[in-house]
């Protein structure tokens, strides 16, 4: 052992230990051994089977954990169901105090959450007490306070039920958080499975729940591998799913609930840009750059892992990472004085080491520091790719370990392609000191968060959560709220169509007056013009009565096509909220000028009188004018996040949207289904009802005389299911609207799964389109857009 | 490394302090890359907040890093009320900062601990002078009218010049604040060339009065501005300013030492000044140059703390870690 006199010299680093002792000591005292929490007990799991759970620092054994299985799983859920009504009923400001208890509890004991994490997952204790288990309580706080204020601030909604949670091993606790928070605070009961590899922070969590005296079965944890998160997935009872883990699995979970009613909310891998652009403060770029990929040994979902440089500073900012990577200090993860730590298990590492060896063998340039590589636990070191490029499998598959790959780029137009040219959309950061450039590429760049000159920045007043394959929904936030509610108008909507049949058929051929009309031709409508389908069929249509009606263009997959090209190229999107509703009310003034018409062509359809046509005219159009009243008026929030910075939530428009629109009142409904998505500057692919698609294909000379841009809305008539089925294969398709059948529905959600689509069906429920509270509300704007947080600090 | 030195500077004839490197001699004026330096505040505070959870020192690491810090101590006084008599007892703490029975129970009795300098007024200088004879002490001095410098050139050349004569081996000048405000980047190069001039063998630190300079990125530009005029130490504050030394302005400062060592091979000393009192934060600073840095900033020839009661604080920390007992002020001889 070194002297002082040497040290004095030197001025080395001595160990700096965390004491594991009093999480040693809590293992102890439950011999080494866990059961299941369930109803507010230790249940052994009627699986009999347990599983090790050891430290990979060092590969300690920390505890023997339960194996549930299929049956324990089935008793958690039943649980949590039982345990349901009792927790709606005693109200928001009972479980406001809950909450606040458990905020409360975790910070008097956050240090044994702290060192009991970094033993468990590996990573440093600097982090897990600075960084997890400060914003773990914070999230508890956070959601206190939305519990006592949902019967004011969400009134309008409800609870789910009983939820499902699966959550991953990179940030145990805190994703815990993330999940139970929100989740108990609307009045949900929940079963949550910790990742097998990190299950020990999440026991302790329960024994506080214990503590405070939450009422049994309000929260179960369950420990165990996939198999219990399939059984907890596929369980009847269980009203909805929030996993947080890797694409492949959220897509398997995405499939697997197809058409069950599950609402589900996914939290998915990322390969998030980290653009540098020439003006940025390189030195404080290099310390994102170590915020970003070397946090939490870049286990990270949202990890800045593609760097983006301009091509003129490249050269001066890998020389300045370099020299930063050469201090980073590996090491057990309660050393307090390393910055990175073990990662979390064998099969990572595995997965780490064989993806930068096919970064080598594809040519990248590799770097890493010259430091040794401890050899006790699961170490890899911190890495950085140069000379690569976007067709580099490293550029594109999620490594998930401390490696960066770097590209550079020429101009800001193309720094957006290469940070857009990805399945992912998780994250993003933005290095300039040009706050027009900033602003700029934040909204261009497909991600759920967008950070500007900071990286890795969380709160629970945020929302976070992805675009395309990086899953759906928001943590955090009220936008985080809503996947935990469900609206109070959902337990209206009826199982059978509303479209009233005529007494009797009268099977009427096509009507005669005498005089011999001239041929209407109603065609498609694609990139505003009006088209042939291209198979050249077409299919004769009925109304209610059986009266003929005409005929409408048999549209295939290739009009389907064609139909997404064309509202790809649209410039709606771009439009402001008061332009939009200048063209949206447009319409409004157009459909009424021809409201005869359409009066009669709706009596036509439903064999009914004139003057009911009439009535759901009118109601189309004020549907109409409520969203063109809201194009400018349903907009963002800034959030009040902990740092300094305003946090803008601004509500995006999803893409291109497909929807199928439903049968019943046929005008309205085409109107309640396509207006919301327009509104937030979606372009549109609308399959209209299949029984009444003339209305669909009258409205486009509506469409063509009120200025709506070419390709904002497109119509493909033709067989609703097959061409459904074309759209929710399609991979440029964002998302898509369906309201049929329950089988549809299923359809929808199970082929929508390959791109992660945003879907939203109805699962062969019916809403009645003549009613504010069913047919019309943010919950259409919702579902039409995507919000994004973008985190601008400030100060000079 | 680009070696791109002026060589029409003064070369010093002595180095006072012991150097293990090339004195910087400083570069031709670079407006270009002056005006080409960004500092994001934010990004700064975040790295300035968390440098120091990112690293510890315990037991017997932070007892050697706690005497390495008394090393970089210039222990200071600049009041209005100083005396010969407070002066010499100043210099005295300064020839023995820490109690011997301490030193001996680390082992330290014979290691030469010191403080790295004392800094008084000009006035004083005979004094120090006196009192630390036989030494290696270095005495500085604050010049051209300090704190706020607002008298003619010529009069603060003469302060130098006078200093220098009277003994100071260190000249601590302060910088025209309304030349950055203004951007007035050459007058304040030319300035300093002239300042280092007339120190001659002295070395020359500069103090920035970063509290007065209002961005992070006008304090960058100074600091580099200063060591392409030839400082031989850039430091943040009189003492005297409302904000003082701080980490976020540190970092901002060493990360242009850093730059310009890239640019010209020159290592340039930082000095934080002001408000630093306690034994933890002089850790922190030490992280904070050995991470951004490098060790070699962790001696008194590139880095001083100016600090006059942060002694005080390491001597009760040192001794608690001789006995395991919480000391008290009034059981170490006062300055």
């Amino acid at each position: 052992m070194s002297s002082i006199k040497q040290i004095f010299e030197t001025m080395e680093y001595g160990p700096a230990p965390e004491s594991p002792n009093a999480a040693l000591a809590w293992l102890e005292e439950h011999k080494n051994k866990f059961g299941l929490y369930i109803n507010g007990k230790w249940e052994a799991p009627i699986s009999k089977a347990y599983f090790k759970s050891i430290s990979p620092s060092n590969k300690n054994f920390l505890a023997d954990l339960a194996d549930a299985g299929e049956k324990d799983v089935d008793k958690a859920v039943k649980a949590a169901k039982k345990a349901l009504p009792g927790w709606v009923g005693i109200g928001p400001h009972a479980r406001a105090r809950y909450l606040y208890a458990i905020a409360r509890q975790i910070q008097k004991h956050s240090r044994l959450f702290a060192v009991l994490e970094s033993m468990d997952n590996g990573k440093p204790i600097r982090e897990s007490r600075d960084i997890d288990i400060p914003l773990v309580a914070r999230h508890f706080y956070h959601h206190a306070g939305w519990a006592q204020l949902m019967d004011t601030e969400l009134k309008d909604y409800k609870e789910i039920g009983v939820v499902g949670q699966i959550i991953p091993w990179n940030f145990p606790l805190l994703m815990l958080a993330w999940k139970i928070a929100p989740a108990l605070a609307m009045g949900n009961t929940l079963v949550l499975k910790p990742a097998e590899f990190t299950s020990l922070t999440a026991l302790l969590f329960a024994e506080i729940c214990d503590q405070i005296g939450l009422p049994p079965g309000v929260v179960n944890i369950i420990t165990g591998d996939g198999k219990a998160g399939a059984a907890l997935v596929d369980h009847p009872q269980v009203n909805k799913i929030a996993f947080t883990g890797s694409t492949e699995v959220g897509k398997i979970i995405r499939r697997a609930t197809a058409g069950t009613g599950k609402k589900i909310s996914l939290e998915l891998g990322g390969k998030s840009p980290f653009i540098v652009f020439e003006d940025a403060d390189l030195d404080s770029v290099v310390e994102g750059v170590v915020d970003a990929i070397w946090f939490n040994q870049g286990q990270v979902c949202c990890a800045g892992s593609r760097l983006l440089v301009q091509e003129s500073v490249a050269e001066r900012l890998y020389a300045k990472i370099k020299v930063r990577m050469e201090k980073l200090r590996m090491g057990d993860s309660l050393d307090k004085t390393i910055d990175i730590g073990a990662v979390v298990d064998k099969v990572q590492l595995k997965t780490i080491t064989d993806l930068v060896k096919i970064g080598v063998d594809e040519g990248g340039k590799i770097w890493q520091p010259s430091t040794a590589c401890p050899t006790d636990g699961y170490y890899y070191p911190p890495t950085m790719f140069t000379d690569v490029s976007p067709s580099s499998s490293i550029a594109q598959l999620e490594i998930f370990g401390p490696v960066l790959v770097a590209m550079t780029f020429r101009t800001h137009h193309e720094a957006v392609k290469l940070a857009n040219n990805t399945r992912y959309g998780l994250a993003a950061s933005i290095w300039t000191d040009n706050i027009n450039m900033a602003l700029d590429i934040a909204p261009k760049v497909k991600a759920g968060v967008v950070w500007i000159n900071c990286t890795n920045v969380f709160d629970a007043a945020a929302g976070f959560g992805g675009y395309r394959e990086s899953g759906f929904g928001r943590e955090g936030g009220k936008e985080g709220i809503y996947e935990y509610v469900k609206h109070k108008s959902n337990d209206n909507l009826s199982s059978k169509s509303l479209l009233k049949l005529p007494a009797k058929n009268k099977n009427a051929k096509a009507k005669s007056n005498g005089a011999v009309s001239i041929d209407r031709t109603a065609k498609m409508y694609i990139g505003g013009k009006q088209a042939r389908p291209d198979g050249g069929y077409s299919t004769t249509v009925y109304g209610l009565a059986g009266n003929h009606m005409g005929e409408v263009s048999t549209g295939n997959r290739k009009d389907i096509r064609n139909a997404v090209e064309a509202a790809h190229k649209s410039n709606w999107g771009g439009k402001t909220g008061h332009s939009k509703a200048q063209v949206l009310y447009y319409l409004a003034e157009n459909l009424y000028a021809r409201k005869d018409e359409f009066a009669d062509r709706i009596s036509q359809c439903l064999d009914v009188s004139k003057q009911a046509g009439m009535k759901e005219v009118d109601q189309s159009i004020e549907r109409i004018y409520w969203y063109a009243a809201m194009a400018d008026k349903y907009d963002g929030r800034v959030h009040h996040t902990t740092s300094r910075n305003v946090t803008l939530a601004m509500p995006e428009s999803i893409g291109v949207l497909g929807v199928v629109c439903p049968d019943d009142s046929p005008l309205l409904g085409f109107i309640s289904t396509l207006i919301p998505i327009l509104t937030m500057g979606n372009s549109a692919v609308v399959i209209p009802s299949e029984k009444f698609p003339l209305i669909a294909t009258d409205f486009y000379q509506i469409l063509e005389t009120s200025d709506m841009p070419a390709g904002a809305v497109n119509i493909v008539t033709g067989p609703r299911e097959e061409l459904c089925e074309v759209l929710a294969k399609h991979d440029d398709v964002d998302g898509l609207w369906y309201f049929g059948s329950k089988a549809g529905s299923k359809n929808v959600e199970l082929l929508g799964a390959d791109n992660m689509k945003r879907t939203w069906v109805n699962y062969g429920k019916y809403r009645d389109w003549t009613d504010k509270e069913q047919g019309q509300g943010e919950v259409f704007l919702r579902f039409a857009s995507q919000i994004k947080n973008i985190w601008v600090p400030y100060g000079e | 490394m680009n070696m791109n030195k002026k060589t029409n500077h003064i070369v010093a004839k002595k180095i006072v302090a012991a150097t293990h490197h090339e004195r910087n001699d400083g570069i031709p004026f670079d407006m270009d890359f002056v005006q080409s330096i960004k500092i994001n505040l934010s990004a700064v505070e975040r790295r300035a907040g968390t440098i120091a959870k990112r690293r510890s020192v315990k037991k017997k690491w932070q007892a050697a890093w706690l005497l390495r810090a008394i090393t970089c101590i210039d222990l200071t006084t600049l009041s209005g009320d100083d005396t010969p008599g407070n002066v010499q007892r100043l210099c005295a703490k300064a020839r023995n900062p820490v109690r011997l029975d301490l030193l001996k129970a680390m082992g330290m009795e014979d290691a030469g601990i010191t403080t790295g300098a004392v800094c008084v007024y000009h006035n004083f200088i005979d004094e120090a002078k006196k009192a630390l004879e036989g030494t290696n002490i270095p005495i500085a001095a604050v010049s051209t009218a300090f704190p706020a410098g607002h008298i003619p050139i010529k009069e603060r050349l003469r302060q130098i010049e006078l200093s220098v004569a009277a003994g100071a081996m260190e000249i601590d000048i302060v910088i025209t604040r309304q030349q950055v405000l203004r951007g007035q980047w050459r007058a304040l190069y030319d300035e300093m060339v002239l300042y280092r001039k007339a120190c001659g063998p002295a070395h020359m630190k500069t103090i920035l009065a970063t509290g007065e300079l209002a961005t992070m990125t006008n304090v960058a530009k100074a600091s580099y501005v200063c060591m392409m005029a030839g400082a031989d130490f850039i430091k943040t504050s009189t003492g005297k300013e409302s904000v003082n030394a701080t980490l976020p302005v540190s970092l901002v400062m060493i990360r242009m030492i850093r730059e310009y060592l890239d640019k010209t091979g020159y290592k340039v000393g930082f000095k934080p000044a002001g408000g630093i009192r306690t034994a933890k934060q002089s850790i922190a600073w030490l992280i904070l140059m050995k991470e951004e840095l490098g060790d070699d900033w962790l001696r008194n020839d590139l880095f001083r703390f100016g600090a006059s009661s942060l002694l005080g604080d390491i001597e009760r920390q040192l001794e608690h870690f001789v006995t395991g007992r919480y000391s008290a002020s009034y059981r170490h001889p006062m300055a």
